[in-house]
């Protein structure tokens, strides 16, 4: 055969698309996959978040139920004082929203409880800060932690302007009836900072977040970025506000007052 | 050539090498062969989630592999080398079987000398006192 240009760089454009495709083939054969899935009944969002009815949740003690309920499914321990660990809670008015403090707001606003959490922020300091990731924002918009990975160094604690969460100063296996734990949920361990976590293993079946299930209609939890989702069709109704909007974290969590 | 305190350095040197060849020439504890320890399989199941020998040697890269599919990328559903299904979870898939940690669990690990902080959070099947 004649070896001229024209066979050469045919060849040549043959062998480039070759090298092209072998390496690609080769990773689809060897079934590089991962062998985990999403649950099959999970829920999805790209962003969930809350809208608290103050209107309808407002006393100490029907915010005190839920908390319990909270607690009572995480294992989050009791501990008095300034040790104290909480992922669902309350405060007055002028604590929660202390920029919108009016000297003349309405008595009845001003007296009643307010349910804090976690704000599960779209932009939160939290996860900036942490160095070593074990807090983090999943794909669903979850602020979520990794106890396996927290060093306890509590720069968290420092930037989150909500205060949504607690440090296990000792073990809290000591705050908690070891006789009444869930099973289905681990404890933490000493020297780890914990929080709300918007109940994701009950998102992943399919469940809503617990708080949400037994406030009987005054908590609405959905996807802020589905038009159709409960939280979205509350918000187009009511007039909202977010705790500390200038620091710009863009909270998830809405108030109705 | 005379050795200075030879006597008592040589009786020095024999006891101390007797003592040092003791346990070989009397005890058992370097003689005695290793058994494996007698672990508690579960009573209903005869398969785990991966071969026997594969959790044998495998279980720790597995539950730390699951542990980041659960936690971090939300994938808690395990999809075995059958092709069976499994809920990623310590307490609710692995501890449903092997309902006891210390007939399970630290039979090995006490023996391998490993003790893996798993426990600190996780609630083991007899519960915590």
């Amino acid at each position: 055969m004649k070896n001229n240009r024209r066979t050469f760089i045919k060849l040549a454009a043959v062998a480039a698309a070759g090298l092209a495709v072998a390496p690609k083939a080769a990773v689809a054969s060897s079934g590089g996959h991962s062998p985990a899935k999403v649950n099959a009944k999970a829920e999805h969002a790209k962003q969930w978040a809350m809208v608290v009815d103050t209107t309808k949740l407002h006393s100490a003690e029907e915010i005190n139920k839920l908390a319990e309920i909270c607690h009572k499914t995480h294992n989050v321990p009791h501990i008095e004082g300034k040790k104290e660990v909480k992922w669902l809670w309350h405060d007055t008015y002028a604590h929660t929203f202390p920029e919108q403090e009016n000297p003349h707001l309405a008595e009845e606003v001003h007296h009643r409880d307010y349910m804090l959490l976690c704000n599960h922020c779209e932009n939160p300091s939290c996860v900036r800060v942490c160095p070593t990731k074990a807090t983090f924002k999943r794909a669903d918009g979850i602020v979520a932690m990794d106890y396996h990975r927290c060093i306890g160094c509590r720069y968290c604690m420092a930037a989150c302007p909500y205060g949504s969460r607690s440090f296990n100063w000792g073990e809290p296996r000591h705050g908690l009836d070891l006789s009444k734990l869930n099973p289905e949920f681990p404890t933490r361990m000493r020297g780890v900072v914990e929080k709300c976590n918007f109940c994701v293993e009950r998102l992943a079946e399919g469940k809503d977040p617990a708080c949400v299930e037994a406030s009987e209609g005054a908590l609405a939890f959905g996807d802020l970025y589905d038009p159709e989702s409960p939280v979205r069709k509350v918000l187009r109704e009511r007039f909202t506000i977010r705790r500390k909007p200038s620091v710009g974290t863009e909270p998830c969590v809405y108030y109705i007052i | 050539m005379r050795m200075h305190y030879g006597f008592p350095i040589m009786a020095g040197l024999v006891i101390f090498i007797g003592l040092l060849c003791a346990p070989f020439a009397l005890g058992t504890a370097v003689t005695k062969e290793y058994k494996q320890p007698e672990v508690k399989l579960p009573a209903g199941e005869k398969e785990c989630v991966e071969s026997t020998q594969f959790m044998r040697e495998n279980h720790m890269q597995l539950l730390n592999e699951w542990r980041d599919y659960a936690l971090r990328d939300g994938k808690r559903t395990y999809v075995n080398h059958q092709g069976k299904e499994f809920t990623i979870s310590l307490q609710r898939t692995c501890m449903k079987c092997h309902n006891s940690k210390a007939d399970f669990c630290d039979k090995c690990h006490n023996d391998a000398g490993v003790t893996p902080y798993c426990w600190d959070c996780h609630i083991q099947p007899e519960g915590l006192k």
